[in-house]
């Protein structure tokens, strides 16, 4: 027997646990096909590019925090870095050895946190996701004690860093860089060879290399479909140079390949980690910088390599202490640029699956 | 000066530019060229295409409103040869801005300059979903436009002045009742909250 139906019109979210957030799309189904998307944004808009330019430099370093909240530190990195090139501020050594280790932590959480997620929306509701929690939570605690806060870091400064990391910190960051690869060994287990999970995730949410580097994709969705583009090698920031490092990639763009990609990525972080930790030299954490900076009028656009790809601060000074303009290269809104190629055609579980490889942290979209 | 370590000079690629599209370059500086707004997309299209410049991908694209004319500024890149290219178009219309879309050459310029049209209200011509993209339809104006709820006489929002700004000594603040700097002798010697290198 066969049936027909009209296309009807989905709404899905705000509020729902597939969007990662408050993030809405409206899809035009036919059966369990999508016809057609369209994602409605702007929930978590604060804002932050206007109320920036009444701010000063440094007072505006909490913004990014709350821009990516799940990579406040690498939020902060970005734009201490674009802050630092407009007005010519050195930083010492052990300060950039120091953002170096903060940023990678904050790059295993992030990944663990996208990667446990994306394995609760493909069906495997929960179990893994609080395993991933386990490393996360650990890396919040060391978080915690260098700086006070757990998810809105605020920890660096123009110059350098806030606060030198306490007695206790090495240890307990040695402890966790030789017990994580073989936690990653365990998700490895528990999951890359899991049939359920490489059946929904394999073939699923393809994106060709032309397309990725077309449409903008950075990060580990460009990194997925096989373009071998990491910031931390082509424009070497802090002391990657430095670092001995691989930078993994995917075949066939595949959410699997997008999954793998940032497994792998964690094991590299662990390598950078332990360089980090046997080459940081003594001395101090930041330079002294006036209270107000005033960089010379010009501009400038400085850029990390965020857990979610190329992490951008355009800013333009025109002498004064607030920025004359703020802007944020957000990657998780300009990864979404394929979202409606990607989802046409597809089952709407397939569809689910696809938004949750690609990462998106709702913060970062609106900001 | 601040250009990226990656950025090509603004000059050469303007020689080139002016060289295949005659008189479509109108200022070059070290950091950027500015092309006539009206043919950015074939500036775009040529960059695109060129073994030389290879500008595969559209990195960012945002707008910045200098009062009296909008420059869109658009940071394309390498990524076999690594490198930048920073493309500036100025907008002379104030009260109207438009421009030809980049959307044919990147298809990642489909939300950012939906980003650009709902925050500064520039026109991208062929764009093929031009909405607003974080502000509901209807909303009065557009915030990142420097004269949004503008305070008129001729002032501007911003500041001019750090709030307890000394200007004779611009490391130390006026009011110090509630700072401890991290120099300063008067610090309790078991007080951990900041503690200097």
């Amino acid at each position: 027997m066969t049936t027909a139906a009209e296309p009807y019109v989905l709404n899905i979210g705000p509020q729902h646990p597939s969007t990662h957030g408050v993030f809405r799309i409206r899809v035009v189904m036919d059966g369990e096909r999508i016809q057609d998307l369209d994602m409605i944004v702007g929930y978590l808009h604060r804002s932050m590019e206007k109320l920036a330019e009444e701010r000063t430099y440094t007072q505006n370093i909490p913004f990014t925090d709350r821009a990516d909240y799940l990579a406040a530190m690498s939020g902060n990195l970005g734009l201490c870095l674009a802050a630092e090139r407009l007005a010519e501020v050195e930083v010492p050594e052990r300060a950039s050895y120091l953002r170096v280790i903060f940023a990678e932590l904050q790059r295993i959480a992030s990944h663990a946190m996208a990667n446990g997620t994306l394995v609760s929306d493909a069906g495997a509701w929960q179990t893994p996701l609080l395993y991933m929690f386990r490393e996360r939570e650990k890396i919040l605690d060391l978080f915690e004690m260098t700086c006070g806060a757990r998810l809105t870091t605020n920890y660096m400064r123009i110059g350098g860093v806030s606060y030198e990391p306490p007695e206790e910190f090495w240890p307990a960051l040695q402890e966790l860089v030789d017990e994580l690869p073989e936690r990653i060994g365990e998700y490895e287990e528990l999951l890359t060879q899991n049939e359920i999970f490489v059946a929904r995730t394999r073939n699923v949410g393809v994106i060709t290399p032309e397309d990725a580097i077309n449409g903008s994709l950075v990060g580990p969705a460009l990194r997925g479909s096989g373009v071998p583009w990491d910031l931390r090698k082509a424009e070497p920031y802090c002391v990657y140079d430095r670092m001995d490092f691989d930078v993994p990639i995917g075949q066939t763009g595949d959410v699997y390949d997008r999954f793998m990609v940032r497994l792998a990525e964690t094991r590299e972080s662990v390598k950078i980690l332990r360089q980090a930790i046997a080459g940081i030299p003594d001395g101090p954490h930041k330079t002294d910088i006036p209270l107000a900076l005033r960089p010379e009028p010009g501009e400038v656009y400085g850029r990390v390599e965020g857990p979610r790809g190329e992490l951008g601060f355009y800013l333009v000074s025109d002498g004064g202490p607030a920025p004359y303009r703020f802007h944020i290269r957000a990657p998780s809104l300009i990864n979404l640029s394929l979202l409606r190629e990607m989802a046409r055609g597809a089952a709407l579980s397939d569809a689910v699956v696809a938004l949750g490889s690609i990462d998106i942290v709702v913060g970062e979209i609106d900001r | 000066m601040p250009a990226g370590p990656t950025q090509l000079d603004g000059h050469r690629v303007g020689e080139a530019l002016n060289a295949a599209l005659p008189g479509i370059v109108t200022t070059a500086t070290d950091e950027w060229v500015e092309v006539d707004h009206a043919r950015v997309d074939e500036a775009l299209r040529w960059l695109h295409d060129s073994d030389e410049f290879d500008a595969a991908q559209l990195s960012n694209l945002c707008g910045v409103d200098y009062h009296d004319h909008f420059a869109i500024v658009y940071h394309l890149q390498s990524l076999d040869l690594n490198q930048q290219v920073v493309v500036k178009a100025r907008i002379p219309d104030h009260d109207e801005p438009a421009l030809p879309s980049s959307y044919p050459v990147y298809k990642g310029a489909l939300l950012q300059e939906r980003e650009v049209f709902d925050l500064m209200g520039v026109h991208f011509e062929g764009h093929p979903d031009l909405r607003r993209l974080f502000l509901w339809d209807g909303f009065p104006g557009h915030p990142l436009r420097k004269d949004f709820m503008g305070i008129g006489d001729g002032l501007t929002s911003g500041l001019s002045r750090f709030p307890f700004e000394n200007k004779e000594n611009p490391d130390r603040l006026l009011n110090r009742d509630n700072v401890i700097q991290p120099d300063d002798q008067d610090v309790p010697s078991d007080w951990s909250g900041a503690a200097p290198a």
